[in-house]
């Protein structure tokens, strides 16, 4: 299955927290251990040069699959393969090899910079770290390198965090995840916390940047015009478990799974177009207690007993992609056309 | 350095330091009571530990301004003839010593453990913490007699005397650590979970450097604060140690062993050989913990 285009491999990864009360008050209150299963059996493949998409609602696991892919997490169950290397198996040292290759974007640009430290000290820590320059003069230069490549001064370097805006914020945050010359960046919805117009600069930046070196993102985010301006392929999560991935322009214009119907009638035109729009019926089920079956079949207005009782699997689809519905696989729903 | 002393002069603590009468005098005379004890073998009128210029004639002489006082001896002098001014300012510097030492060492001591705990977590984190527990339920002077008294019986007499500073220090410190592992272990928790802290670990730090280098620096504010006051608890500890007989030997005399010997004559109407250590004890420390409470306040932005 993996082939020289793949750059990473996700097979059905799983992510468990435990998160029941403390021993003690257990014993006492006769409480069972409780285990939240974050993320349940996900699997993709991102091919070089490519950005996939995971879109869904708060609490679907699409951040917990960046900090799984990152190696925050270890997983419960499944593996990572990036470029042909186990995650889980491979040694210690060679893991330090595999770090400077990815590098990770956050979504808090006002948590994700050490107030303490100096911009030129956040922007040089992966490359002293991988120990990638030898004088200290090599490495102020790439500094200043760095900060010209995200649009900011070289003289930047010896402010504070707190003397930036948001956007520029994340800036220093690009130039640090780039400064060990990654192949692959983990955006964990790098521009939710940012203004409007500033989103725009910095996923501009990003998609210049990705031409320039040749970058492969896994871009986290529930903002689906921002997806769509920046993915390749797009990947929709539900309550821990991805139910279907696709081109972007096939998501956009085709969406087969229900649930990627429903999101994709909920995003606002400003054309007024007076479309017929499926309301989003009902809530998030607790990932505590997730239903029985196909997770969506509580709001799912094409669900009957099977989607009750049988997890759908992934399904490839003729068209692109791939699928996990019943519904779909046994042909009950007439696929919309958007416009 | 032009650069750093500018920023301090046009910083927020300047500023609230400038409006603050009381503070000022305090760190005047905390300023005073560290410059005269750190220099004290020079600046002092005389040698109280040099017993050729002792003379037991001048023994329980009163201060200069009472009819009966010598003019060369300011506040008096004890039972030995030394003058009470010189003992104070060589007492006030063991004192100093002992306590910023105590309160030094402590901070190592709880800042490392606290880090562990906080960082690491699990059992280890629970293990570290129920010793803390158990330390905070019984008083600090018990536990600096504890050790003060398993040193005595470890230690040879004629030894004991050199080394009884260090046990003080010891004692007095290993009774302190726990406020600061347990500040430092609540910060901690706060920042490991930020997202700086894990990106350095995605750049592939090690768990020790993330530590000392990102959380460190930014769980150093309210250590910065109790450690001040600590200084102030940790001199009222030593002192209490030494008037019981237990703090460093006669021949070194700390202000609580000045306020022992001269409490022995305060029936008898040498009140001055007691009161004026006790009074510079109270400055002292008075001093230090205005100057902390003053910094909590300055550093916390919700007073602001």
């Amino acid at each position: 299955m993996s082939s020289a285009k793949t750059l990473l491999e996700v097979c059905d990864v799983a992510k468990e927290f435990d998160v029941s009360r403390p021993w003690l008050n257990r014993v006492l209150e006769g409480q069972d251990k409780q285990i939240l299963k974050a993320v349940d059996g996900v699997s993709f493949t991102i091919n070089r040069g490519e950005t996939l998409a995971l879109v869904g609602e708060s609490g679907c696991g699409k951040s917990t699959v960046a900090r799984l892919v990152c190696g925050l997490y270890t997983p419960s169950r499944g593996s990572i393969v990036f470029d042909g290397v186990d995650m889980a198996k491979v040694a210690s040292d060679e893991l330090r090899g595999l770090r400077k290759r990815f590098q990770m974007i956050f979504q808090d640009p006002y948590a994700s910079l050490n107030p303490r430290w100096r911009v030129g000290k956040i922007i040089a820590e992966p490359i002293v770290s991988h120990g990638l320059a030898t004088t200290r003069a090599e490495l102020k230069a790439r500094v200043g390198q760095l900060l010209t490549q995200v649009g900011l001064s070289p003289l930047d370097a010896d402010k504070f965090p707190h003397e930036f805006s948001g956007g520029q914020r994340q800036r220093i945050s690009i130039a640090r995840a780039l400064s060990s010359n990654p192949e692959f960046l983990v955006c964990d919805e790098p521009t939710s916390a940012l203004d409007v117009s500033v989103q725009a600069q910095i996923l501009n930046l990003m998609k210049d940047l990705q031409r320039e070196f040749g970058l492969t993102y896994l871009f986290i985010s529930h903002n689906l015009a921002v997806v769509s301006h920046i993915a390749t392929r797009v990947g929709v999560m539900y309550l821990g478990r991805l139910v279907e991935i696709a081109d972007t322009r096939r998501i956009f214009t085709r969406p087969l799974h229900p649930y990627t119907q429903m999101l994709q009638s909920a995003i606002p035109d400003l054309k007024m177009t007076g479309k017929q729009r499926t309301p989003v019926a009902g809530e998030v089920p607790n990932p505590l207690n997730p239903p029985t079956g196909c997770a969506f079949h509580p709001r799912c207005p094409h669900a009957n007993e099977r989607c009750r009782r049988e997890r759908p699997n992934m399904i490839e689809h003729p068209e692109s992609g791939q699928v996990a519905c019943h519904a779909v696989e046994e042909g009950r729903i007439d696929i919309k056309i958007a416009a | 350095m032009v650069d750093l002393m500018r920023r301090f002069f046009d910083s927020d603590i300047w500023h609230s330091f400038k409006r603050n009468p009381l503070v000022i005098a305090a760190t005047i005379a905390a300023l005073i009571c560290l410059f005269a004890a750190s220099l004290a073998p020079w600046i002092a009128p005389h040698n109280p530990f040099d017993l050729k210029t002792l003379n037991l004639l001048d023994a329980f002489s009163p201060p200069a301004w009472i009819a009966a006082g010598k003019s060369e001896f300011l506040l008096g002098t004890d039972d030995q003839g030394r003058d009470v001014l010189s003992t104070i300012m060589h007492g006030s510097r063991v004192s100093l010593v002992v306590g910023i030492c105590a309160v030094f060492l402590s901070m190592v001591i709880g800042i490392t453990l606290g880090l562990i705990s906080g960082y690491v977590g699990g059992a280890l984190d629970a293990f570290i913490m129920r010793v803390a527990d158990i330390q905070l339920s019984f008083p600090a002077i018990l536990i600096a007699l504890l050790i003060d008294g398993v040193a005595r019986a470890v230690i040879a007499k004629e030894n004991h005397d050199q080394v009884a500073v260090y046990v003080l220090i010891f004692a007095i410190a290993a009774s302190g650590w726990v406020q600061y592992a347990r500040t430092v272990r609540g910060s901690t928790l706060v920042e490991r979970n930020k997202e700086y802290v894990q990106a350095a670990r995605v750049i592939g730090r090690r768990s020790l450097a993330i530590m000392f280098s990102h959380v460190l620096p930014n769980v150093m504010g309210p250590v910065m604060v109790l450690a001040t006051l600590h200084v102030g608890t940790a001199i009222i500890t030593e002192a209490t140690l030494s008037f019981l007989g237990v703090g460093v030997p006669p021949t070194q005399p700390s202000l609580g062993t000045l306020i022992r010997v001269g409490n022995d004559f305060l029936f008898s109407g040498e009140w001055w050989i007691t009161v004026f250590p006790g009074l510079a004890l109270v400055i002292l420390v008075l001093s230090i913990n205005i100057i902390g409470d003053w910094l909590r306040d300055a550093l916390n932005p919700k007073l602001r």
